[in-house]
């Protein structure tokens, strides 16, 4: 008799074609596998070179770039930055970064929603990153994608200005679950403006309950210093991580 | 939105295990998708046919487990299950509940010739 499929054989002339069986095999691994491993590199790399890395994440809009332009002027004398742009199109923000002399790198991302960590370890790639304290990846004005996507930063930080509603953290949890530091930029709108800043950072923490919240105006200068508080420990404290596994 | 970004490494792992099990195509892939894991089932579906494509995978089907989400409030440790990432414990109304399971997504079978 037939092993494959029971039939009579052998008989002469018994040959039609047995399918081979397909197989079925286990396996566990996230999706995000492969970023997750590029990420873990770009953060072992940036551990090495003593550099500390924010990923800013936003809605459009929200002042990054701008908070970028103010912090890299205000902070030229006591810190090197670099800074990677991530946008759908144009060179606007790398221009704008450009124009106060920090090494500055577009990353256009297409129809991209988010950076990832293999656009983070290429964009790098022309930095002198041993002579870098801080490199900000302005990652693409989105609240939900690049939430999922680790960089191999040290922080997310999301900022999220007063002319956007106080429920944004309820609408967009992901993010304020991921981010560790919220910046509520544009506080010198708030006269005009029917923004409840408590109810805001109360939405925030129910969330995220660890997420430290700063308030300022990146435009009036109001609250900038405690944010350059902030990335000056941030950057002592990633040399000392680093000192202490060197001794 | 990523949900295309993401069934493209979905594919790519499936074509990576298959060929490491020296398979020349793919007859289906299961993966499972947590109710918090912030990807839409749908949107996977709908990107999967296109992403498999000239690959290992084409004519593949695509199953999806789904694996609803369960926390556990940090006050009173009570669990319960969850439909959004702002959910109060049922039980004592604390805000903090820790995700025991529901933020999966995961390759877990393919089924290859």
């Amino acid at each position: 008799m037939c092993n494959d499929c029971g039939c009579a054989a052998p008989l002469p002339g018994h040959e039609h074609v047995h399918d081979p069986p397909s197989r079925t095999i286990r396996i566990e691994e996230n999706l995000l596998a492969k970023n997750q491993c590029l990420a873990e590199t770009n953060r072992a790399h940036f551990l090495a070179q003593q550099v500390f890395v924010l990923n800013l994440v936003s809605s459009p809009g929200s002042g990054k770039t701008s908070i970028l332009e103010r912090t890299l002027a205000d902070l030229a004398e006591q810190v090197t930055f670099a800074v990677l742009e991530g946008d759908q199109q144009t060179s606007n923000d790398a221009d704008r970064i450009a124009a106060t002399g920090v090494p500055v790198k577009q990353i256009n991302t297409g129809a991209g929603c988010h950076l990832d960590a293999h656009m983070v370890g290429h964009g790098i790639e022309t930095f002198q990153m041993d002579a870098t304290d801080i490199l900000m990846i302005e990652n693409v004005g989105n609240l939900v994608c690049p939430a999922a996507f680790d960089l191999g930063e040290d922080h997310k930080v999301v900022v999220l200005s007063v002319t956007e509603g106080e429920d944004k953290p309820l609408k967009y949890p992901h993010m304020f679950q991921a981010a560790d530091l919220m910046l509520i930029n544009k506080i010198d709108l708030l006269p005009y403006l029917r923004f409840d800043l408590e109810q805001c950072k109360a939405f925030a923490r129910q969330v995220n309950p660890g997420i430290k919240v700063l308030e300022l105006s990146c435009h009036s200068g109001a609250g900038m210093d405690q944010w350059y508080d902030w990335l000056k420990q941030g950057v002592r404290r990633k040399r000392a991580v680093r000192n202490a596994e060197r001794a | 939105m990523h949900e295309l970004s993401l069934t493209q490494n979905l594919i790519e792992l499936a074509e990576e295990h298959a060929r490491r099990a020296g398979a020349s195509a793919i007859k289906s892939i299961t993966v499972k998708i947590g109710a918090l894991s912030g990807v839409i089932p749908e949107a996977m579906e709908f990107a999967f046919d296109v992403c498999c494509q000239g690959t290992l995978a084409q004519g593949a089907t695509l199953g999806i487990l789904h694996v609803p989400a369960i926390g556990r409030c940090r006050q009173c440790t009570t669990e319960s299950s969850m439909t959004s990432l702002i959910d109060s414990c049922p039980e004592c109304g604390g805000f903090v509940l820790d995700i025991l399971q529901g933020q999966e997504m995961a390759l877990t079978e393919l089924e290859i010739d």
